[in-house]
């Protein structure tokens, strides 16, 4: 009998499941993956089988090709879906069973089962409703490997309503300008669309072209995102009062000239902290963030109620102290490249 | 209150110049008295509150924030006014309505140290974070908020289309809310009434010389002496000493405020005497020797004795009642030169005019000058009235080339403000013997300044993926990295585990090509020593 625990191993570049010889979110490509959803911290091509939700093998798909033929016909990465509360067997006595995350559209956490002993791999999650995708689901474990994003206790999202209240209203305000809104191209684009309709506002919204495949493919999975439009379709003068959505990296970027006097806007977690908001040159900060907040880090530990926390990335040193705080045992793992996908 | 926290948030978020000048006189339009004068006196960081200290907020967060949380927290955000708005416990629901912005001055003015943690919580628990970052900024003083007071006063001349130079003029003979600032500049009554105060006027700066050449007929060169520049001002009888920003240094300086024995407002620079350090007996000491005596409230007599004060003069901008600004620096100079005449010559000099055949020539001159008081040279039009401000074209400053020696970098740690998130404090060291042999670095100095916003993103990156060890905001790296840095000087130095430390070092280029052991050695930077 080997010593409790000791068939699941992390190493820097992710998470090894010893007798089933596969990864977990590995950082570079192994013969078999298990993936917990498509944010490229998590989620690489090249793997020889890649296990994940259907949802996350199409976004997988569109950005490395996973479980696509090549010109040959051959599928060279393999595709294994697997669906919410569905358990498969991954060989060497360990099962695995994908749970909603409610990160993005696909997250999952991975409960992995070996020896009458449980852990929970969260990846990434958030607590908040999401229309865009299914709510994260408590599961009693032994271990529970936890993301800590935003593991200080500052860090405390405020109701979406009130940010999407925000950037209403600075519409409203400047009629003839535009507001432009930095949002990671999968997962915070589609989550601030959807939002945007359920508060009311029906216009139509303009994507820069790298936003447009992946809200289709969140369309084609069902979520409603109303009109939309190319930015490189339209000329400056259509876009007057009008809300368009970008990847981070394009707001202060050559391609924003052709917008029309656009206040800059940025959907994150990080917007809490006004430095970063002003490093970014952010007008209109938004805290909308995809992550556990503070307290829904320590809530969820609380109801897990795991005998023991590793935490993945982020701010470990705070969460390590809060479980030193409330007599919980707890481990950082500092694996390797993950951070979050805002920065 | 709540207009005041969201003029100070949309500022933090504002980068535009023309729109802070915006907001902020459109707020100063819209406010009324005593409201707009006392966040007026804010922005231009002229409130005090001395019961209210950062260790005093800090020691409340101590009490409901677990102490490990919070330094990890503080450490993330670099800020503590932000953190503690951040991690302030609010009340469920307050019955309370925060506070208008003058009776929240009242009542912080009228706190003492065992009042304050007693009150200041119920002011937070009223407030939501935006509220109370604007409170505790507002109370510990220095908004930081990237508004400087020159910048707020020409708020304020543009929301009443006066002159931003008469509202200097009057500026500091008013007190917070300056009412009488207002209802001129508002409500066109007459101007207040600063002649009898020994008030500050706002100094004539230069501009870098840089790659323009001027002609000798039309510039004269002094040396610029490497002191503070200081405004010596005495009306009816009273003297005040002004630093360069305006503020009152009298108190510091308490030997230079009996010598002056006419009224006048004069221009110079303060130096300390002492053969100590860099100057003959009776001529100036290195900026070393006189910075032991700045910041000090209250003046040793010891200090009075070994490092004595004195006024090197430029200028004359009032002497006796005549105002000499609108005049040319050549009929100001004569005024100057024979008003020394009458000044005591143990408190003052004048600043020589340096002689020079042509620009090459003096080019020569500053080259060769070894003066460790000397920072460089002056050039000033001969023709130039006296203007407030850095005009272009009348005033240049040309420092002394600076030193130069290539350390590695040892330690990196993340900065304040706009660069918490980035490792941008670098300290850098030099090797104590021949590296070849097993030679250690010893840290010589530490520098934030003189790279890129890429570099530095540059930087950032190779320091987290170079750390060794980690001490809070602190990291360790692996010795990978040759700065080139310049500085102006090197003195002794018992703080320093090398014995030295440098003056103004500042990042001059990044030798991401240059191997470590080709960095330069201790022993060649204390030949670099003038003390």
């Amino acid at each position: 009998m080997s010593a409790p625990f000791s068939w699941i191993r992390p190493e820097p570049w992710g998470v090894h499941v010893v007798p089933a010889d596969c990864w977990i979110d590995p950082g570079r490509a192994v013969d078999r993956a298990l993936v917990t959803h498509g944010h490229a911290d998590h989620a690489r091509g090249g793997h020889g089988e890649t296990v994940a939700t259907p949802e996350t093998l199409a976004i997988m798909e569109l950005r490395y090709r996973t479980g696509a033929q090549d010109d040959a016909g051959e599928i060279p990465h393999k595709a294994v879906p697997v669906e919410y509360g569905e358990t498969i067997r991954l060989g060497g006595g360990v099962d695995a069973t994908y749970i909603p995350a409610g990160h993005v559209l696909g997250s999952a956490q991975i409960l992995l089962e070996h020896a009458g002993e449980r852990v929970v791999i969260t990846g990434d999650y958030k607590r908040r409703p999401d229309p865009t995708c299914a709510p994260f689901e408590v599961t009693p474990c032994d271990i529970f490997i936890t993301e800590a994003t935003f593991g200080l206790p500052l860090f405390t999202h405020p109701p979406i309503a009130d940010e999407m209240a925000k950037l209403l209203s600075a519409l409203a305000e400047h009629p003839d300008q535009c507001v432009l809104v930095g949002a990671y191209a999968l997962g915070k684009a589609q989550r601030v669309i959807a939002e945007l309709r359920a508060a009311g506002h029906h216009q139509p919204i303009y994507l820069h072209g790298a936003m447009e495949k992946m809200c289709r493919l969140y369309e084609d999975h069902g979520v409603e995102l109303g009109e939309l439009r190319l930015v490189s379709d339209h000329a400056k003068d259509d876009m007057r009062g009008a809300i368009i959505i970008a990847p981070p990296s394009a707001l202060n970027d050559r391609w924003s000239r052709r917008l029309p006097d656009p206040i800059t806007a940025m959907a994150s977690g990080w917007m809490r902290v006004r430095q970063r908001a002003r490093q970014r040159g952010v007008e209109l900060p938004l805290i909308i963030s995809d992550h556990a907040d503070w307290n829904e880090l320590t809530d969820t530990i609380r109801e897990v109620d795991p005998r023991e926390t590793w935490i993945t990335h982020g701010r470990e040193e705070a969460l390590l102290r809060w479980h030193e705080l409330h007599q919980r045992k707890a481990r950082a793992l500092a694996l390797v490249g993950r951070e979050d996908e805002d920065e | 209150m709540k207009d005041f926290a969201t003029l100070l948030d949309t500022l933090v978020y504002t980068s535009s110049r023309n729109r802070k000048l915006a907001l902020i006189a459109d707020y100063l339009r819209s406010t009324p008295d005593p409201d707009r004068g006392w966040a007026l006196a804010a922005l231009t960081g002229e409130l005090d509150f001395p019961a209210v200290k950062s260790s005093t907020i800090r020691n409340l967060m101590k009490d409901r924030v677990d102490p490990v949380l919070w330094t990890l927290s503080r450490d993330f955000v670099g800020d503590t006014a932000e953190t503690a708005s951040l991690l302030w416990p609010a009340p469920d629901r307050t019955e309370d309505e925060p506070l208008s912005l003058s009776e929240t001055v009242d009542l912080l003015a009228g706190l003492n140290r065992t009042t304050a943690p007693k009150e200041l919580p119920h002011l937070l628990d009223r407030l939501d974070a935006n509220g109370r970052f604007a409170l505790i900024k507002l109370a510990t003083g220095g908004m930081r908020i990237g508004i400087s007071a020159r910048l707020a006063k020409t708020a304020f001349a543009q929301a009443f289309d006066v002159a931003v130079e008469e509202v200097e003029e009057y500026w500091h003979a008013l007190e917070a809310p300056y009412p009488d600032l207002f209802a001129w500049a508002a409500d066109g009554t007459d101007p207040p009434d600063v002649s009898n105060t020994p008030r500050f006027r706002p100094f004539m700066l230069a501009h870098p010389l840089e790659d323009t050449v001027v002609h000798l007929d039309d510039y004269a060169a002094e040396w610029k002496w490497d002191g503070i520049r200081i405004q010596l001002v005495r009306v009816a009888g009273e003297t005040r000493l002004y630093s360069r920003s305006g503020d009152d240094i009298s108190a510091t300086f308490p030997e230079l405020l009996d010598v002056l024995p006419l009224d006048a407002v004069l221009d110079g620079e303060l130096l300390v005497r002492g053969d100590v350090q860099g100057g003959e007996t009776g001529g100036a000491a290195s900026f070393n020797a006189l910075q032991q005596r700045l910041g000090r409230k209250t003046v040793s007599k010891k200090m009075l004795a070994e490092a004595p004060a004195f006024v090197r003069l430029y200028d004359a901008l009032i002497i006796e009642g005549e105002d000499q600004r609108e005049k040319p620096w050549t009929q100001r100079r004569k005024a100057l030169e024979a008003l020394v005449e009458r000044l005591p010559d143990s408190h003052f000099d004048i600043s020589q005019i340096v002689e020079a055949r042509d620009f090459d020539h003096l080019a020569q001159i500053r080259e060769g000058a070894r003066d460790d008081a000397i920072e460089g040279l002056m050039l000033k039009a001969k023709d130039s009235p006296y203007i407030a401000g850095r005009k272009v074209g009348l005033w240049y400053k040309w420092k002394r080339d600076p030193l130069l020696i290539d350390a590695v970098l040892m330690y990196a740690q993340r900065g304040s403000g706009k660069r918490s998130s980035f490792y941008s404090d670098y300290t850098f060291g030099c090797w104590d013997g021949d590296p070849d042999e097993g030679a250690e670095l010893l840290p010589v100095g530490k520098a934030y300044s003189g790279f890129t916003d890429a570099e530095l993103k540059k930087l950032d990156k190779l320091v987290r993926q170079t750390t060794l060890n980690r001490f809070g905001p602190v990291r360790e790296v692996e010795r990978t990295l040759v700065f080139e840095v310049a500085f102006d000087s090197v003195h002794t130095s018992k703080r320093h585990k090398s014995g030295l430390a440098m003056r103004f070092p500042r990042i001059h280029r990044i030798r991401w090509d240059k191997p470590v052991h080709e960095a330069d050695r201790i022993e060649s930077l204390r030949a670099l020593i003038r003390d």
